[in-house]
């Protein structure tokens, strides 16, 4: 078979030695951002990864991108977001199995199905078609889910999934093609202030003068924010996931269960992809898996649906959520470092945030747009104690 | 087409796919096999994985030091046998 190969591998290119915004970390957050700016006209922007794209959380996530959330600014953020993600195909010009089969939130007490109400009619202000759906109406929409244990569920069929590694891809050819170069197995070992400021990056395959630094290194993050001295109040967290042997089509939705964390999926592949919280998993960067999450999964996903039983799981990995205490984002300047900029703290839904969040960053870091967004979301709140709250958080 | 070589078959990847991928700027395995999705498939591997390999470093990729990450159950496993590893009221 060698015989008609040609080597064609081109080598590695150049670090550059400066640029005007150097973007740590390779992930979906890092790309979304390099190629917002890059249409807007900001020129050298470099991204460095420290491993193989998708090889962060953006490349281990269950695909969900919906619109159910409870507070206004993430209900808004995600509209857009979804908008942007029915048009990525097209645009990019790679499939990125977009599915919109709905996302259905199970409530096992009244109380939640309480908060699950007012999340809907706020959806709904927002032209949403989220409504609160009854046991027989569950049925209808998956009538494999053994209802008995919910009391109602909330139903937006607009909501869906994407096939994340696609995602990423499609990101970091546009990026190339406007000119952001894009360095993989480059590892930030440092970064450089100059009376305070940031003046520059040291990578393992060199350094660059820059004066403009974004952390995008999700669950890492914190690790690179300290080596300027500055304490993020997010940590890494280990969530598992795991997918089975491919079924025929037949679930509609993704179906989540905010009471034990469950959540599952049918991918355009047919795999049930799907995860759980796991309560018991200590803080830290740890991307192994365990047995003891594929027997949580196994044991709440059989009794959510017992015909999926004699299914078996094919593989399962793990990927860091990075934890904030009030369940939003870290996004925006940080006080104590002109120069730096933050976009981390997006816990288990980053993927579905970055392509709104990637835009409105670009707005406001190059024409001072979307400033409220920026100030409420700063790193600032944990210090002026405006913490926020968001409670439809699968986790 | 007659000279379709097929690299990996669950998921349906040719040797013309990886050499294209190769093209693109994916000289490592780790990215080869998320561009392209070979080895994610029912036999997660199994059949694909050293051609895979060997047609990269042939095209000039780098050397793999490791074949790609395994991900356990390293033999499908049916759910209900997993729903019974836990002791009941581990949650
Ligand atoms: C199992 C799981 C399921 C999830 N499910 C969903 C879901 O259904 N929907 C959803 O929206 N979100 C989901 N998420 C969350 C989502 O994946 C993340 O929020 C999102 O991918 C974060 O993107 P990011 O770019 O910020 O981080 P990452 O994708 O983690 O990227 C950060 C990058 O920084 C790099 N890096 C770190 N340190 C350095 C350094 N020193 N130098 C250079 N580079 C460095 C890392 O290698 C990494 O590639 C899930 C996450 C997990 C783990």
């Amino acid at each position: 078979m060698s015989a008609h190969f040609e080597p064609i591998a081109a080598p590695p290119k150049l670090l550059p030695d400066r640029a005007d915004v150097v973007i740590v970390g390779g992930g979906i957050m890092g790309l979304a951002i390099a190629w917002n700016l890059a249409r807007l006209g900001q020129q050298r922007i470099v991204v460095v990864e420290k491993s193989y794209l998708c090889s962060g959380a953006s490349g281990r996530n269950g695909g969900g991108v919906r619109a159910q959330w409870s507070s206004e600014t993430n209900v808004r953020l995600m509209k857009r977001s979804i908008e942007l993600c029915s048009d990525f195909a097209t645009k990019m010009r790679i499939n990125v199995w977009f599915r919109r089969g709905g996302y259905l939130f199970l409530a096992r007490s009244d109380e939640r199905a309480k908060q699950l109400e007012e999340s809907a009619r706020l959806q709904r202000d927002h032209g949403l078609p989220t409504r609160i759906v009854d046991r027989a109406e569950m049925k209808e929409i998956v009538p494999e889910l053994d209802v008995s244990r919910f009391v109602a569920a909330s139903w937006n069929p607009h909501d869906g999934v994407v096939f994340p590694w696609p995602f990423v891809w499609g990101y970091a050819r546009a990026c190339e093609k406007l000119g952001v170069a894009l360095h993989t197995h480059t590892d930030v070992r440092e970064i450089e202030t100059t009376n305070g400021r940031v003046s520059g990056v040291v990578t393992s395959r060199g350094r660059i003068a820059t004066d403009r630094v974004l952390v995008c290194a999700g669950a890492w993050s914190p690790e690179i924010t300290r080596m300027v001295g500055v304490e993020l109040p997010s940590h890494p967290h280990r969530h598992e996931i795991c997918s089975s042997e491919p079924l025929k089509p037949f679930l509609r939705p993704l179906v989540g269960d905010l009471a034990d964390g469950l959540y599952f999926s049918q991918s355009m592949r047919g795999e049930i992809v799907g995860g759980i919280s796991n309560a018991k998993v200590p803080d830290g960067i740890d991307q192994r898996s365990s047995l003891r999450f594929l027997g949580l999964y196994s044991r709440a996903l059989s009794r959510a649906m017992p015909v999926l039983g004699e299914v078996k799981i094919l593989r399962q990995w793990a990927g860091c959520y990075d934890i904030t205490p009030d369940g939003n984002p870290l996004v925006g300047d940080v006080d104590e470092v002109p120069g730096m900029y933050l976009m981390s703290g997006f816990m288990g839904h980053g993927f579905m945030m970055a392509p709104v969040m990637g835009e409105l960053f670009a707005r406001w870091l190059l024409q001072g747009e979307e400033r409220e967004l920026f100030e409420r979301w700063n790193l600032r709140r944990y210090r002026l104690g405006k913490l926020l709250s968001e409670t439809m958080i699968l986790g | 087409m007659s000279d379709k070589i097929l690299a990996c078959r669950c998921e349906d990847v040719t040797t013309h796919e990886i050499e294209e991928a190769v093209r693109a700027g994916h000289r490592d395995l780790e990215s080869l096999k998320r561009y392209t999705g070979f080895g994610t498939g029912w036999c997660q591997g199994k059949q694909c994985v050293a051609l895979c390999a060997r047609l990269l470093v042939e095209l000039g990729g780098d050397p793999p030091d490791a074949p790609i990450t395994p991900r356990p159950p390293f033999h499908p496993v049916s759910i209900a046998r997993l729903a019974r590893l836990l002791p009941e009221g581990d949650e």
